[in-house]
């Protein structure tokens, strides 16, 4: 069993990436893209601070990159535009980091020693069990968190990362065995010879006139 | 008003390009029979790159797949949703309905699951099971041979397993099962609930030298471009097309009214071209429905004239009800087996490879008709919500919950792939009083009166959803699994989504022998009008807890050879 094995196909020839003609859209969502690029919402200082808190929640390491290499910030700035709902909470928490910053350091946040930054940002990074002062620094810092996470998982540095191997022609051959072994479970033989035989796949299908197929 | 007719007129008109529009303009066309197809929305043809989602990245979408646009996400091939700017519906005394529409060339077969689950004999007769509701005027003996044919000619994976009311086809080989379904299956048969390999309209196999074979990406909600699952244009439109069949497709074209002559006789469609906002009208001999059970209910009812003031064909006054949906509820679930495991390409097909058919004894259990069960999960395609509240999870193990830094890469990696769901999808008791009907004040965008809503889940559906939430904990315990979140109760009907989320809508010009109580005859006719059919989910009298579309399909077909039979005895 070999998992999904690629396979050559009529596929490949036509599945390049999106270019000039876009990612399948219909005319409507044409213009809806456009005018949401076109636009813009976070001022420079805003977006400085996003960056900042961007790679504290993904910092580069040896092998990948931070989220700032991935494009996050651009993918916030985008998905606030397409996402209206969450303007306020972003803007107002990136205010509220401030005004904390300032009473405590006399600087904003994005001005901040890096040390500063941290001791910050571990006021803000665990949910609580009771409500505290905290508290909307904790939501706001929960949603940059989410944000962060599925910018750099969903573009093409993070989901090399991830390992995620699909997305590709392929013809799925089971489980593979060491994963079977690995897990202790096993294929009941009745269920699996009734299963499709990869090697026949390309063979015409038959039935006799009560539905049996004549070859799996 | 600009009239379009061929140059000695259509023999058919059909109204929508869904899986029963595609089915019954293949078959009228190969009879010879010239057809129009009036579709409301654009082309569309997966093979197009400019229409192409399939094989696409999530970083190809600047909202990386979300499903703010699309409902199913931006990937996925509906054009539409249960909100569609400018085409509006309202709803009567504050009940809830959700109507989901697809505006494109194939409808919705574009994106819907493929379960493909033929009726069985039990479903046909259910009032004679328990009292409620009504029987269907046909049996499955009727239907069988149209289900073998439909088999045959789209293809669907299964096995033949003599399970009670689930009947055998004419099945391709089904895939082998994935990690979280292998262990579903152990679990669940440790709570002794059977599991089967599931029947989904995707080729395992080559069929004919038409179409390709499944690659395994799982993206059949995309749409494939090399034609190996089921959708209306690629496997029945454009091969009709291709094979030399008289169709004239037009798009962008919203039915608004059929019009009738002074015997109450269909003559044709007037339509609206969405994109000159003009309206039109095409001529035929006979007009089928097939526009989706609301839509068609909607156009019905809108053509109204001094021989049907009510609408067309609803002396009745049966057009819109016993609107039906089915019942569904989910629950997620932790799998700590699958916990740090090894990743690697698990796309298969798009859904399950095995799933649960109804196993249960209503005489046993305080709620009528059944429900089966879907399982999801696996090494997916990240899209917008990945690592939403990934470090949470950490609650299961014992981790640290929150922080940042290279710790969330820690946590992103070992629970990927770890979590398992299970949908319940279930029938529920057909209604006289649940209904759509026309809104007195309100129009779309193209002048034409929008529907209104009315429907009330009863206990029968609320006592379902209730046993399903207690599948899904049987099944997760035996697995050591932990359900997320709690168990919903009766403060929110248990779990039970609203009407229309499942998009199994059916019901509301159903079929039957008494024209008092029905809308159509048992070959789909209108009682009141003989040369119009309804040919999509309208007809269905109960819609058992199976996926309508193959029962679409094989009804649509049997509809079809009849049609040509009258006109070939000139009867119509």
């Amino acid at each position: 069993m070999k998992g999904c094995a690629p396979v050559d196909s009529e596929v490949e020839s036509v599945a390049e990436p999106a270019a000039e003609e876009g990612y399948g859209r219909t005319e409507k969502e044409k213009i809806r893209d456009e005018k949401i690029k076109a636009d813009s919402f976070f001022q420079e200082p805003e977006l400085e601070t996003l960056a900042v808190l961007c790679d504290i929640i993904l910092p580069a390491t040896a092998d990948f990159g931070s989220a700032g290499d991935a494009e996050v910030p651009e993918f916030i700035e985008f998905i606030v535009k397409d996402m209206p709902a969450h303007q306020l909470p972003l803007r107002g928490g990136l205010m509220w980091l401030d005004n904390q910053s300032n009473s405590r350091f006399n600087l904003e946040f994005r001005s901040c020693s890096p040390e500063q930054q941290l001791e910050m940002v571990d006021d803000i990074a665990y949910p609580e069990e009771e409500p505290s002062d905290m508290a909307p620094g904790i939501a706001f810092f929960s949603l940059v968190r989410n944000l962060t996470l599925t910018g750099y998982y969903t573009s093409k540095m993070g989901i090399k990362e991830l390992g995620y191997a699909g997305n590709t022609p392929g013809v799925w051959d089971g489980v593979p065995d060491e994963v079977l072994k690995a897990h202790g479970l096993s294929y009941d033989p009745q269920w699996l010879e009734r299963c499709v035989d990869q090697s026949k796949r390309d063979e015409l299908a038959a039935w006799d006139e009560d539905g049996n197929l004549l070859s799996t | 008003m600009q009239i379009i007719e061929a140059a000695d007129g259509y023999d058919a008109v059909i109204i929508g390009s869904g899986a029963g529009g595609g089915m019954a303009a293949k078959i009228l066309a190969e009879s010879g029979l010239k057809v129009a197809i009036v579709e409301a929305g654009p082309m569309f043809d997966p093979k197009n790159n400019a229409h192409r989602t399939q094989l696409r990245w999530p970083y190809e979408s600047p909202r990386r797949g979300a499903n703010n646009v699309r409902p199913f996400g931006d990937f996925d091939s509906a054009y539409g949703g249960w909100e569609i700017e400018g085409e509006p519906y309202t709803h009567k005394s504050g009940t809830k309905f959700d109507w989901f529409r697809s505006r494109m060339v194939g409808g919705r077969t574009n994106h819907w699951g493929r379960i493909s689950l033929r009726f069985g004999p039990k479903d046909f007769k259910r009032k004679d099971q328990d009292g409620l509701g009504d029987n269907w005027p046909i049996s499955y003996e009727d239907v069988k041979p149209y289900y073998d044919q439909v088999d045959q000619l789209v293809g669907v994976f299964g096995t033949k397993e003599d399970f009670p009311n689930e009947p055998n086809g004419f099945f391709l080989p089904p895939p082998k099962p994935r990690l979280h379904e292998l262990y579903f299956k152990q679990a669940a048969n440790k709570a002794n609930i059977p599991v089967i390999p599931s029947r989904m309209s995707m080729l395992t196999k080559r069929i004919n030298t038409d179409r390709g074979v499944c690659f395994y990406c799982g993206q059949c909600s995309r749409a494939c471009m090399v034609e190996a699952d089921f959708s209306s244009g690629t496997c029945l439109i454009f091969p009709a097309q291709r094979a030399g069949g008289q169709i004239t497709l037009f798009t962008d074209a919203m039915a608004r009214e059929i019009a009738t002559d002074a015997d109450g006789r269909a003559t044709g469609v007037h339509y609206i071209d969405k994109n000159t906002r003009q309206e039109n009208f095409v001529g035929g001999k006979v007009v089928v429905l097939a526009a989706s059970a609301c839509s068609s209910a909607r156009i019905l009812l809108n053509s109204k004239s001094s021989t049907f003031p009510d609408g067309l064909g609803n002396g009745s006054g049966m057009i819109g009800r016993y609107l039906h949906d089915s019942t569904g509820a989910s629950r997620m679930a932790f799998v700590p087996q699958l916990l740090d495991r090894k990743i690697y390409n698990e796309d298969g097909v798009g859904g399950m490879h095995v799933y649960t058919p109804w196993w249960l004894d209503n005489k046993q259990l305080d709620f009528p008709r059944g429900y089966h069960l879907e399982v999801w999960g696996g090494l997916g395609m990240p899209s917008y919500g990945f690592g939403f509240n990934v470090s949470e999870m950490n609650k299961f193990t014992g981790g640290v919950v929150g922080g940042y830094g290279n710790k969330l890469r820690e946590d992103v990696r070992k629970f990927y792939g770890s979590f398992m769901g299970i949908s319940g999808r279930g029938e529920s008791v057909a209604q006289y009083d649940n209904y759509c009907e026309i809104d007195p004040q309100h129009v779309d965008e193209f002048g034409i009166p929008v529907l209104r809503f009315h429907y009330k889940w009863t206990d029968y559906e609320r006592a379902q959803a209730k046993h399903m939430h207690e599948t899904f904990e049987s099944i997760f315990d035996a697995m050591g699994a932990k359900s997320v979140g709690t168990k919903p109760g009766p403060e929110d009907d248990y779990g039970l989504l609203a009407p229309g989320r499942i998009i199994h809508e059916v019901g509301t010009t159903r079929m039957g022998v008494n024209p008092k109580t029905s809308v159509v005859n048992a070959y789909q006719q209108m009682h009141e009008v003989d040369n119009v059919f309804v040919v999509d989910g309208g007809p269905f009298v109960s819609q058992a807890d199976k996926n309508p579309t193959w029962t679409i399909l094989a009804l649509a077909w049997r509809t079809s050879e009849y049609i040509i039979d009258q006109i070939n005895q000139q009867n119509i």
